[in-house]
């Protein structure tokens, strides 16, 4: 595995815990991302992701070093799956380790915002009567880049 | 000779997943401008282009031999 990394098979959450887990981290918090049958009373059948691989993983990285400037001593791994996505299956997960547990959880959740905002990624809703690409870009952010 | 990516929305309404473009050099803003004039309702207000693996400014410059994505609105997670 790579700490910061796009698979297209099933995410075994156990590896990411090992990974960052160390003798000095009190406090180790996993967030999964699974997919969701209902809505706003819409039924999903399943998600189709894909992703720019190289610069997500890079993102996905960046992320990472955002994270242990904001909070010293974590220690992070993120891995998001594309393909095909059937309910409950994991999209993403988030294994942040530190010696105390307010550092784990704010920065594990600090990384699920950034995703959404800045890796290239895009998910597809496949329903009964219909499918749509998600987005919630409204417009070109010609004031900075994105990624800052 | 400048190659792009076309991802999600994009690779559909395009039909490739990516293409290269006869050009030396030229702007993001004209990049896009090309984009939509070759692929009606592609959208440029909302897409984001990289370059290099890097997001890039409508006035950044695209030279020869640079690498660009087309970047619809992210939805991962």
């Amino acid at each position: 595995m790579k700490p910061f990394e796009i698979v297209e098979t099933p995410i075994d959450t156990q590896k990411y815990a090992d990974y960052v887990l160390h003798a000095g981290a009190g406090a180790v918090t996993i967030f999964t991302g699974n997919v969701r049958e209902w809505t706003h009373g819409v039924r999903t059948l399943y998600l189709a992701y894909e992703a720019y691989i190289p610069m997500a993983e890079k993102k996905l990285a960046e992320i990472g070093a955002e994270m242990e400037e904001k909070w010293p001593g974590v220690k992070v791994a993120i891995v998001h799956r594309i393909g095909e996505l059937q309910i409950s299956d994991i999209a993403v997960l988030i294994a942040v380790s530190s010696s105390h547990r307010k550092a784990a959880y704010e920065a594990n959740e600090y990384a699920i915002e950034r995703i959404k905002e800045v890796v290239p990624i895009w998910k597809k809703e496949i329903w009964e009567d219909g499918e749509e690409w998600i987005g919630a870009q409204k417009r070109y952010p010609g004031e900075g880049k994105l990624s800052n | 000779m400048i190659k792009v990516h076309y991802f999600a929305r994009l690779r559909e309404l395009t039909g490739k997943s990516e293409e290269i473009i006869d050009q030396e050099s030229l702007t993001v803003q004209q990049l896009l401008d090309w984009a939509e004039d070759t692929y009606p309702g592609f959208g440029k207000d909302m897409i984001h282009v990289a370059v290099n693996e890097e997001y890039a400014l409508k006035e950044d410059v695209v030279e020869s031999g640079d690498v660009c994505a087309f970047i619809p609105p992210v939805s991962g997670g």
